[in-house]
């Protein structure tokens, strides 16, 4: 599967889409899913949390394993998604679509420090290997 | 970049390639964690025939005269309930500790054969003890490990039918083969055991005829399961695992396996003396997560009693919910409501009588 051009990335395996308005809507890529395995539970942190860069802030967990999600740049939630808590495995069927948060970030700017889908395709790559 | 040394491979390794396995190290094995969606090859299992590569385990024939006395005095189930040939005995082998070194399945085939079934990150330790202990009481017993074997495991209700189609003739044996007990034909082995609390065949055949023997049972309608699914089969059937449900370091009297532990009869075995002067404190007990999450191993639980762990947790396909095993205080009885420190929450659980699914049917 493809990595869509217009998102964003983390070393971690978020993605991140830079909405119109400047807030920031955070998933886990396809090669995390598919790493992952079946998705059984989804936890998102609550709205109004202030996130630091890096920080744990949700919880993906499929038969296999636990994963924890990382907030991509400091901010503040604004959003999580209850269908995604409800319906875990649409992380499996469409990674892209199946956003677990939105946050507003402390410094818009901070998006430039992201990773590009080339760079981000370069790293899935290389730990193929 | 890989460093580490080559992973052993199993006679089917090209044939779960070809067929699109995720391939793990799993335990120096490459193995197929699942071949697509692990819930989906579970379900398949507990619904028609699910097929599993298990030749990472290590058939191993000890053979000579009385076999049967080397075997009383290596493991703590009783050896001399096996009295029909083909008759299958589940054991544990202990230290001299009373620790278990590894659980082990033994077919009794005749009075100068039986075959064992070892697991495969214990096949080199457990063959050294055996060695040993052979050459310390001198019973001058053959111990030949059978890596020249595949054994394969079809399990689910429609496992009969998947395998009297692939192999013309064996209906002649599963036919008649009653539950833990195996039949053998030349080179070829058939036992109705498994690890996954369906009926099944785990059958053994020359490591050549591996692949062939697993396209015909696919062709017959049996679907490739990987070790994934097979994990959250043996939970739901509420069977034990090496390493992580009991070790050298844990009492089978504490591990749920007193039901293989045979102290009724004389028998003097290795380990019996430091279970008779051990205390029971602990117990294995099932949890079903009445919180949302998912149970883990080694996650702590707090009780009434005091605190236990997790040895094995997992989503369980079937139930649609989180269930474990954990080796918690003695006294707490199913029925009791405990918590299960996940993260940073404590979340409620509640104990109950495992196995938690048997023949399709959940039981709790």
């Amino acid at each position: 599967m493809s990595i869509p051009a217009d998102l964003k990335y983390t070393p971690s395996h978020e993605w991140v889409r830079v909405e119109a308005d400047g807030t920031l809507t955070v998933g886990i890529t396809h090669h995390a899913q598919d790493l992952l395995g079946d998705m059984v539970f989804v936890e998102n942190p609550a709205q109004g949390r202030v996130l630091n860069k890096g920080e744990e802030c949700a919880v993906v967990e499929s038969v296999k394993a636990a994963s924890d999600v990382y907030a991509p740049v400091a901010g503040e939630v604004v959003a999580a998604n209850g269908e995604v808590e409800a319906s875990p495995e649409s992380v499996n069927k469409d990674a892209y679509a199946a956003w677990l948060f939105k946050m507003k970030p402390a410094n818009p700017a901070d998006v430039g420090t992201l990773l590009d889908a080339a760079a981000y395709q370069k790293l899935v790559e290389s730990e193929a290997h | 970049m890989s460093t580490q040394a080559a992973l052993k491979t199993t006679p089917l390794n090209a044939t779960h390639r070809e067929l699109g396995a995720k391939m793990v190290d799993f335990g120096g094995w490459d193995m197929p964690v699942n071949y697509g969606s692990q819930i989906e090859e579970h379900h398949a299992v507990r619904t028609g025939c699910g097929l599993f590569d298990v030749s990472h385990m290590l058939p191993l024939d000890i053979r000579g005269a009385n076999a049967r006395g080397f075997l009383r005095r290596l493991v703590a189930n009783n050896v001399d309930k096996l009295q029909v040939s083909g008759k299958a005995l589940y054991s544990c082998m202990l230290n001299e500790a009373g620790g278990v070194i590894d659980d082990l399945i033994i077919y009794f085939m005749d009075e100068s054969w039986f075959r064992l079934v070892v697991n495969a990150g214990t096949a080199d330790k457990d063959l050294a003890w055996m060695e040993k202990m052979n050459a310390d009481w001198g019973t001058g017993l053959a111990l030949t490990p059978r890596r020249d074997l595949a054994m394969i495991a079809i399990q689910g209700p429609d496992a009969t039918r998947v395998l009297n189609e692939a192999l013309p003739g064996v209906d002649q044996i599963t036919s008649v083969l009653k539950p833990f007990n195996a039949a053998a034909m030349g080179e070829m082995f058939i036992a109705r055991t498994g690890y996954t609390g369906e009926d099944g065949f785990e059958a053994m055949v020359l490591a050549k005829s591996a692949p062939f023997f697993w396209r015909a049972l696919m062709e017959a309608g049996g679907k490739p399961i990987g070790l994934g699914a097979r994990d959250t089969l043996r939970l739901e059937a509420g069977m034990n695992l090496y390493g992580q449900d009991m070790d050298e370091t844990t009492s089978p009297l504490e591990s749920g396996l007193a039901w293989t532990v045979d102290l009724k009869t004389e028998r003097d075995f290795v380990g019996r003396r430091a279970l008779e002067a051990s205390e029971v404190t602990k117990q294995l007990a099932g949890l079903v997560l009445l919180d949302k999450g998912v149970l883990r191993g080694h996650q702590k639980v707090h009780t009434r009693n005091g605190d236990g762990e997790i040895t094995s947790g997992t989503f369980s396909p079937t139930m649609q919910q989180s269930i474990a095993l954990a080796r918690i205080p003695l006294g707490v009885a199913p029925g009791d409501e405990v918590e299960v420190e996940i993260r940073d929450k404590k979340l409620k659980a509640k104990v109950v009588k495992y196995p938690f699914v048997r023949n399709g049917k959940v039981l709790i």
